[in-house]
C-alpha cells in the first residue's frame, strides 16, 4: 500500500479552512454552553423550586439523547413547523452552522451544569459556616467562597468536556458544514483515498487537543496556586 | 431592649435541639456574663458543639430562647446578622478559606461586612496577625502553614470583626501535640484582656487556669456548672466524676 503524501500537502489549504470552521464551532459552543451551564446551575441549586424542574428536565434530555439525534432534530425537525419558520429564530435555524452551534451549546450546557453542581457541592461545608460566622450573607458566601473554590474543583472535568466537544464538532459535517471532518469527507469522495485523508484529519484534531490541554493546565495552575505547599 | 451591666451577655433558657428524632440539647440553661470565661467539656455527642453553634445560629434551636446581648435569636435575619457581628467563632478544623492568603482570610469580612477599604482592612488584618504572633506569614496560603499557625490565623480572622464574644469549638483537637500550646497561649492572652469566651475543650489545664465557670455536659444536658476549683476538686455528680477520671487519668 502506498501513502500519498502529495495529496495531503495538496489538501492542506482546503483543510485549513475546515479547521477554521471547527475552531469557530468549538469556541462559540464553549462560550454559549458555559453561559447556559451557569444559568442552569443557578436554577438547579437556587432557592426557587419551580426553576429546578425545567433545569433538571433540560439536563436529562440533553444528556440522555445522542448528540447526532439532537443535531438532526434541530436542523431537519424544527423546519417542518410553520411557527418555527415564522419566528424570529428562523434566520438562525435555517443556517446549518447556527443549528450546530445551538445543538452543541445545549449539550455542553447540560453536561457542564452537572460538572459545576458537583464542584459547588464539593466545597467544604465548614468554609461556608466560617463565612456565616463572620457575618457574610448567603450571596457573599457564594461569590467569595463557593465560586473561586468550585471553579478550581471543576477545571479537570470541564477540560474533559471541552475536549469531548471538540471531537463532537465533527458531527457538524453531517448537516453540510465544511468543518475539518466535512472537508476531509469531500476530499475523500473525490480521491477515494480515505487513509491519507482521515489520518490527516486525526492529526489535526490531535494538534487542537494539545492546545486545549495546555490551556486547561495553565488555568489549573493559575486557579490552583493556593494548593501548592 | 435595655441591656444593663448585671444582665448576662448570653442567656440560654430551656433550649431544645433535635436532629431528626435525636434530641441533641435537652432544656439547656446557661448564663454567661460579660468578661466571663466558660469552659464546656463532656463526652463526644454530648451536645457541647451543638450548644455553642446555637449561640451564633449555625444551628437553629427548636425550643426555648437564646438571647445574645439582649438580641433574641429567632428567624429574623436581621437579628441573626446582629448577633453574628458580635460573636466570633473558631472551629476545630480551622476552616480557613484555602484560596486566600492568611491576610486575605482576615480582610474578607471587614471588607464585605464592615465595608472597610482595602487599605483599612489590611491594616486591621496585620494588627491582628501581630497579636497572634505571625505577621511574617501574612502572604502565605493556609496550606503552607502549620496547624497551629492556621488556627492562630483563624482566631485572628474572628478578632478582626471586633467581637464582644468568642466561641471556640474544640480549637486544639485537630492539632499535633507540640502545636497545642501556641494556640492555648493566644487564647490565654485573649482571656486576660477581658474577652467573653465560651470554649469547648478537653484542655483541663486551660480550664483550671483561665475559666470562671466549668460546664460539664452529657447526653444533651448540662449536668454540672461550677467554678473550676470546685468542679475539679469536688464534682457533685457521678457522671462528672467518671468523665474526669477518664480524661485526667493519663
Amino acid at each position: 500500500m502506498s501513502f500519498d503524501i502529495a495529496l495531503i500537502i495538496e489538501s492542506v489549504p482546503k483543510m485549513l479552512v475546515g479547521v477554521g470552521i471547527t475552531l469557530q464551532l468549538l469556541f462559540l459552543s464553549t462560550l454559549f454552553g458555559t453561559l447556559l451551564a451557569i444559568v442552569t446551575l443557578l436554577m438547579r441549586i437556587g432557592p426557587f423550586r419551580w426553576l429546578r424542574w425545567p433545569a433538571i428536565a433540560y439536563i436529562y434530555f440533553f444528556r440522555g439523547t445522542p448528540m447526532l439525534v439532537q443535531i438532526f432534530v434541530i436542523y431537519y425537525g424544527l423546519a417542518q413547523f410553520e411557527f418555527v419558520r415564522d419566528s424570529f429564530l428562523w434566520p438562525a435555524l435555517r443556517v446549518p452552522f447556527w443549528c450546530a452551534i445551538i445543538a452543541f451549546s445545549l449539550n455542553v450546557g447540560a453536561y457542564t451544569a452537572e460538572i459545576l453542581r458537583g464542584a459547588v457541592q464539593g466545597v467544604e461545608k465548614g468554609l461556608l459556616e466560617a463565612g456565616s460566622a463572620l457575618g457574610l450573607t448567603a450571596r457573599q458566601r457564594f461569590i467569595h467562597i463557593t465560586t473561586p473554590i468550585a471553579v478550581r474543583l471543576s477545571l479537570p472535568a470541564y477540560g474533559n468536556e471541552i475536549i469531548s466537544l471538540m471531537k463532537s464538532t465533527a458531527l457538524a459535517s453531517t448537516i453540510t458544514i465544511f468543518d475539518t471532518m466535512g472537508v476531509a469527507r469531500t476530499i475523500m469522495a473525490q480521491t477515494f483515498k480515505p487513509y491519507e485523508v482521515f489520518i490527516s484529519a486525526a492529526i489535526i484534531y490531535l494538534v487542537i487537543v494539545w492546545f486545549i490541554q495546555m490551556g486547561i493546565a495553565l488555568a489549573e495552575r493559575r486557579f490552583g496556586r493556593y494548593m501548592k505547599r | 431592649m435595655a441591656q444593663t451591666e448585671q444582665d448576662p451577655i448570653i442567656r440560654l433558657k430551656n433550649v431544645d435541639k433535635f436532629f431528626g428524632d435525636f434530641q441533641a440539647l435537652k432544656k439547656v440553661n446557661l448564663e454567661v456574663f460579660k468578661g466571663q470565661k466558660v469552659v464546656v467539656c463532656g463526652p463526644s455527642g454530648s451536645g457541647k458543639s451543638t450548644m455553642i453553634r446555637c449561640i451564633n445560629r449555625l444551628e437553629s434551636h427548636d425550643g426555648g430562647r437564646i438571647l445574645v446581648n439582649g438580641i433574641e435569636l429567632n428567624d429574623s435575619l436581621r437579628n441573626i446578622d446582629a448577633v453574628r457581628s458580635e460573636v466570633g467563632m473558631v472551629f476545630q478544623q480551622f476552616n480557613l478559606f484555602p484560596h486566600l492568603t492568611a491576610v486575605g482570610n482576615l480582610m474578607l469580612a471587614p471588607r464585605l461586612v464592615r465595608k472597610k477599604s482595602k487599605a483599612e482592612a489590611r491594616e486591621i488584618a496585620m494588627r491582628y496577625l501581630e497579636r497572634v504572633h505571625i505577621p511574617e506569614q501574612a502572604d502565605k496560603y493556609p496550606v503552607q502553614l502549620s496547624g497551629g499557625q492556621q488556627q492562630r490565623v483563624a482566631i485572628a480572622r474572628a478578632l478582626c470583626m471586633n467581637p464582644e464574644i468568642m466561641l471556640f469549638d474544640e480549637p486544639t483537637s485537630a492539632l499535633d501535640p507540640e502545636m497545642i500550646h501556641e494556640v492555648l497561649d493566644v487564647m490565654v492572652e485573649l482571656a486576660n484582656e477581658g474577652m467573653t469566651m465560651i470554649c469547648v475543650t478537653h484542655e483541663m489545664g486551660f480550664a483550671r487556669s483561665v475559666a470562671d465557670l466549668t460546664v460539664f455536659m452529657d447526653a444533651g444536658e448540662i449536668v454540672e456548672a461550677k467554678p473550676p476549683q470546685e468542679f475539679f476538686e469536688n464534682p457533685e455528680h457521678e457522671r462528672t466524676r467518671l468523665f474526669l477520671s477518664q480524661i485526667l487519668s493519663h
